[in-house]
């Protein structure tokens, strides 16, 4: 009986901690189930601070990471762009634009199966280079760049 | 209540091939009206994509995601009959969720 005492008592302090963790602001509820928008990551005005955002500063050059983009875009407003990554484990990519305000434009995260590969169609605001930006398992990140030549803008009136 | 997405699930192997089309003015925040004042930014921040009860994707976006998105995802080991269900979030807390299953 004292046995069973213990255990519930440690089962109770245990989901406490929990809520206590979660009471502190350590554990958000947002976090456990669904990241938080990066505010900080895609609010930063130029590359290397949205890179700083997403804990990637270091970023090293891979070859692993194809960007398939038009080298010339007609309308800067919708460009099709295909990522992909064939560095092992990679479990997320994010895509920026170079010259646009806010460079950060998707960040994704890939799990249960889900190839690390993303089609999306992105705004130009002129002539950018378009980075991807790699994270695999081992929180390394990696990135890669490709022009893209922008004759009508995609940003403005 | 924003119209509903277009979305697309067909194996191709044992890969499922997902493309969704998300109806969303993707406001810049950038862009002036005509009497010249800032039209606010108006966007999708958050896309959730469930395969088979499972969560397979998670994203966030900026303001650079062109007028009514488009994805395109593939997923691994998915089966036709599956069901997809996907999800987003703008800034201003309006939100749409729409699902479909894998064709063969």
């Amino acid at each position: 009986m004292d046995a069973l005492r213990r255990t519930l008592l440690k089962g109770a302090g245990a989901t406490g901690a929990i809520a206590a963790a979660m009471a502190a602001g350590v554990l958000k509820p947002s976090q456990v189930l669904a990241a938080e928008w990066n505010r900080a990551a895609f609010d930063a005005k130029d590359v290397a601070g949205a890179l700083k955002g997403l804990g990637g500063a270091g970023a090293a050059d891979n070859t692993g990471i194809v960007i398939k983009a038009p080298d010339i875009a007609e309308n800067g407003a919708v460009v099709p762009v295909d990522v992909s990554s064939s560095i092992p484990n990679t479990l997320f990519l994010a895509v920026l634009v170079d010259k646009n305000p806010l460079p950060l434009s998707a960040a994704f995260d890939f799990a249960n199966g889900a190839l690390p590969e993303l089609a999306l169609r992105l705004k130009l605001g002129q002539t950018s280079l378009v980075e991807v930006v790699a994270k695999t398992a081992d929180g390394k990140f990696y990135r890669a760049k490709k022009e893209v030549k922008v004759t009508v803008g995609g940003c403005g009136g | 209540m924003a119209d509903p997405m277009k979305i697309r699930a067909q194996m191709k192997g044992d890969t499922a091939e997902v493309r969704v089309l998300m109806s969303h003015a993707m406001e810049t925040g950038q862009r002036k009206d005509n009497a010249g004042a800032t039209v606010p930014a108006h966007f999708i921040q958050s896309i959730t994509v469930d395969v088979g009860g499972k969560r397979v994707i998670q994203g966030q976006t900026g303001t650079a995601v062109s007028r009514n998105p488009v994805f395109g995802f593939k997923v691994k080991g998915a089966k036709a009959g599956d069901k997809v269900v996907i999800n987003w979030v703008d800034n201003k807390g309006d939100k749409r969720t729409d699902e479909t299953t894998i064709a063969a």
